[in-house]
């Protein structure tokens, strides 16, 4: 079912809704596509024609600016028109809901959405309801997904690890909550990543988080012992209530990333974090600034990434609207 | 006025009756079984060879929306779509616009479904005013204006010494209790069952505990109150399990299921399946597994639609913030003899857990064809294969997950007191 929403009837990848579900041989197009991409914002001219004509509608319901940014960019090299809309939505059934605000957007010709809301199963909703030929990126639903996010990541891992096949990943912080480590996980696996570990307290591990494929740990020095890559999340203050973490301090002394902790790992492991950091919260400045991290690589990553994922999307788009 | 089916094959659970006989009425009572009565008239018949004809079935859970939520579905829709599906009365909570905590409103709701004349409607009364958790309801007043029993429908009455006191002033009438037990901090904002797929859809989550805190609760207060009280559609093996040993110690409780939650599983969800979002939420396969052994055990006495008519609208948004329930009036018989047809019932055992038994929840005189009793009657054919079409629903609420299922079993007549209420129309047949 999943694979018959984001694949058309050819094969043609058609909406990037979630990781889930997607072929190996999909992801590695994918990055091997960002990879043509990457030399790309060096350029004198740095825009191609891929998208000229096409309309792309950021539709961010809930606000970021670091990642429409990322996706206007992408959007603009690859010379597409963009609109950034963030519409205020009401929870209550009074407002204008989503599908009236896409179907209103799409009355006015657009080709590609890409959707951020607050809600898991956002992104999903909007592709059941738009016609074959509108394609819907999916920006981050709620806690569900995060697929782009990971596949800039999936990316820069492999521009330092050059294979999966033999990778032990630790992710740490709030899993429960964190729709970035939820499409990590899935494109880990997908790629082959043999070990995959979760690290947090009790209280930030969803339930049977092993049945995605992963390891979990609540002991950080455990958890690091000899991993290759260590993706730290965000921690969200305002969605722990009190009661998820006791307090800040405790937390950075168990679960931050200090120098010490990261000599649990192996000596040429990579720190990564999808940004924006908290620092002394989750990491050190030292570490979020020091040799193993790439976070900034992330960043630069996330603008190809983009464009390849927009222009496999539309590139099958004009056999779907003849069908 | 004299009317007899004819040759049907009469499952009467309460009375052992299992075998085709003739059923004859009379001013809308059942008159007798096999031979006429003397004097007897036929001003009627109906030829039921072939067709199974049992009591009128009685649904525990049912909103019908009206008053205060017209704009989903109205008395009469919703009577219309019970007839349909062989429901001959209804239980309603008392969570209408406004509540039914006075007996003006229990009145009023009772006499514009006897205008319909379609099913009976027995409403429940709110145990507290306006289902604030605060104030008692004058109970004698809602037992007198015909409440079947007292209930705070989906709203927790959170405070313990309130609750006692409520279910403790509901025996003093004999009015029992029905309670949707659960634990509003631990249910939180949760729309799905905690589990595989609340972490895989990144979903809120309701945990197992959000039940079985509950009903450890309440059932610690019936204890020492020996008030009659009804868990309303346990969703969780444990709970279940609970309520069994509250049962072998012979606390005064009893339990029903929801038929969705005996055919699906959290795993139906798929992908944001906004249809399979209801409350209490779809459990993993284990808690299913139990729901059905309770119906077997004994534990479980009936089986009820839960019944939920949502406008359009109310599911088309994500996950979280569609609205939980499913319009089930028209799948409840074909849903329960998928059960019969999987060996787990028997038709019998199937057919008591809509009727009698729910009557004996309800302590209504109905659910049986005994003699005097009224002539409230269903009549399906069993071997009827179809192909369930939500879009051809009655009910105004096309809200039901189980479209496009293949069913066996369909109604084809309904009588109400002895009248047709509703006659498959033959190109259905």
């Amino acid at each position: 079912m999943i694979a018959d929403m984001q694949y058309d009837q050819t094969g043609q990848l058609r909406h990037f809704l979630t990781i889930e579900g997607l072929e190996r041989e999909t992801l590695v197009h994918i990055l091997d596509t960002a990879e043509s991409f990457i030399t790309f914002g060096e350029r004198e001219i740095k825009k191609v024609p891929i998208l000229r004509g096409k309309t792309v509608v950021n539709l961010f319901f809930e606000n970021s600016t670091r990642t429409r940014t990322t996706f206007e960019i992408a959007a603009k090299r690859l010379s597409a028109d963009v609109i950034n809309l963030n519409p205020t939505r009401l929870s209550t059934s009074k407002g204008e809901s989503v599908l009236d605000t896409v179907k209103t957007l799409e009355a006015m010709h657009t080709d590609l959405f890409v959707v951020r809301d607050a809600h898991s199963g956002a992104a999903f909703l909007i592709a059941h309801h738009v016609p074959p030929h509108v394609a819907v990126i999916n920006a981050g639903d709620g806690r569900h997904a995060h697929p782009t996010q990971a596949m800039l990541d999936m990316f820069t891992i492999r521009q330092y690890k050059k294979e999966f096949n033999n990778l032990n990943v630790a992710i740490v912080g709030d899993i429960l909550h964190s729709r970035v480590a939820r499409s990590q996980i899935h494109a880990l696996n997908i790629l082959g990543v043999p070990e995959i570990r979760v690290i947090a307290p009790k209280t930030l591990l969803p339930t049977e988080v092993e049945r995605l494929g992963v390891h979990p740990y609540s002991d950080m020095s455990l958890g690091l012992k000899d991993v290759d890559v260590i993706i730290m999340l965000r921690l969200q203050l305002e969605r722990m209530q009190g009661t998820l973490i006791a307090s800040e301090q405790e937390y950075f002394n168990l679960y931050g990333l200090t120098g010490d902790k990261l000599a649990h790992a192996k000596p040429d492991a990579l720190v990564m974090h999808p940004g924006p950091i908290n620092r002394g919260l989750e990491i050190a400045s030292d570490v979020a600034d020091g040799p193993h991290s790439v976070i900034l690589n992330q960043v630069t990553n996330g603008i190809a990434v983009r464009m390849s994922i927009m222009a496999i999307i539309m590139g099958g788009q004009a056999g779907r609207r003849e069908t | 006025m004299g009317m007899v089916i004819r040759n049907g094959r009469v499952i009467d659970p309460a009375h052992n009756v299992d075998g085709n006989h003739n059923l004859y009425i009379n001013d809308g009572f059942i008159a007798a079984l096999d031979d006429p009565p003397e004097d007897f008239e036929t001003d009627r018949e109906i030829d039921a060879n072939g067709l199974v004809v049992c009591p009128g079935l009685i649904d525990l859970r049912a909103r019908l929306r009206e008053p205060g939520q017209e704009y989903k579905a109205t008395l009469d829709s919703e009577l219309s779509a019970a007839v349909a599906g062989g429901i001959t009365t209804l239980c309603i909570p008392p969570d209408t616009n406004p509540v039914i905590d006075t007996p003006a409103m229990a009145q009023m709701i009772q006499q514009r479904a006897w205008q319909i004349g379609k099913s009976f409607i027995h409403p429940l009364g709110a145990l507290t005013q306006n289902l604030e958790g605060k104030t008692l309801t004058n109970m004698a007043g809602l037992d007198e204006a015909g409440c079947v029993g007292v209930s705070n429908a989906l709203v927790a009455v959170k405070d313990t010494v309130v609750m006692r006191r409520a279910i403790q002033y509901a025996s003093t009438f004999e009015l029992t209790v029905f309670l949707h037990s659960h634990d509003p901090w631990l249910w939180g904002n949760g729309v799905v069952h905690e589990g595989e797929i609340s972490t895989r859809l990144g979903l809120p989550a309701i945990p197992e505990a959000a039940e079985t805190v509950g009903v450890a609760r309440d059932l610690a207060l019936i204890e020492t109150t020996q008030a009659a009280c009804h868990f309303n559609g346990l969703s969780t093996a444990r709970a279940v399990d609970m309520v069994a040993r509250a049962q072998r110690e012979g606390l005064p409780v009893t339990t029903d299921v929801t038929a969705h939650h005996l055919h699906l599983t959290e795993h139906d969800i798929g992908f944001f399946n906004t249809l399979c979002h209801v409350a209490p939420p779809l459990r993993s396969q284990r808690d299913r597994d139990r729901l059905i052994s309770g119906l077997k055990d004994g534990t479980i006495t009936a089986i009820c639609s839960d019944h939920q008519p949502h406008e359009p609208d109310a599911k088309l948004a994500p996950f979280s913030e569609s609205e939980p329930g499913i319009s089930g009036l028209e799948t409840l018989l074909p849903l329960t003899i998928k059960l019969v047809i999987e060996n787990v019932l028997t038709l019998s055992e199937a057919i008591a857990l809509l009727t009698i038994k729910p009557a004996q929840i309800l302590n209504i005189d109905s659910g049986h064809l005994g003699v005097g009793a009224t002539a409230d009657i269903c009549i399906f054919d069993l071997e009827s294969e179809w192909t369930f079409d939500r879009g051809k629903m009655l009910s105004r609420g096309k809200n039901n997950p189980f479209h496009n299922w293949p069913f066996r079993g369909r109604v084809t007549h309904t009588l109400i007191g002895g009248e047709l209420a509703y006659t498959r129309q033959s190109e259905n047949l």
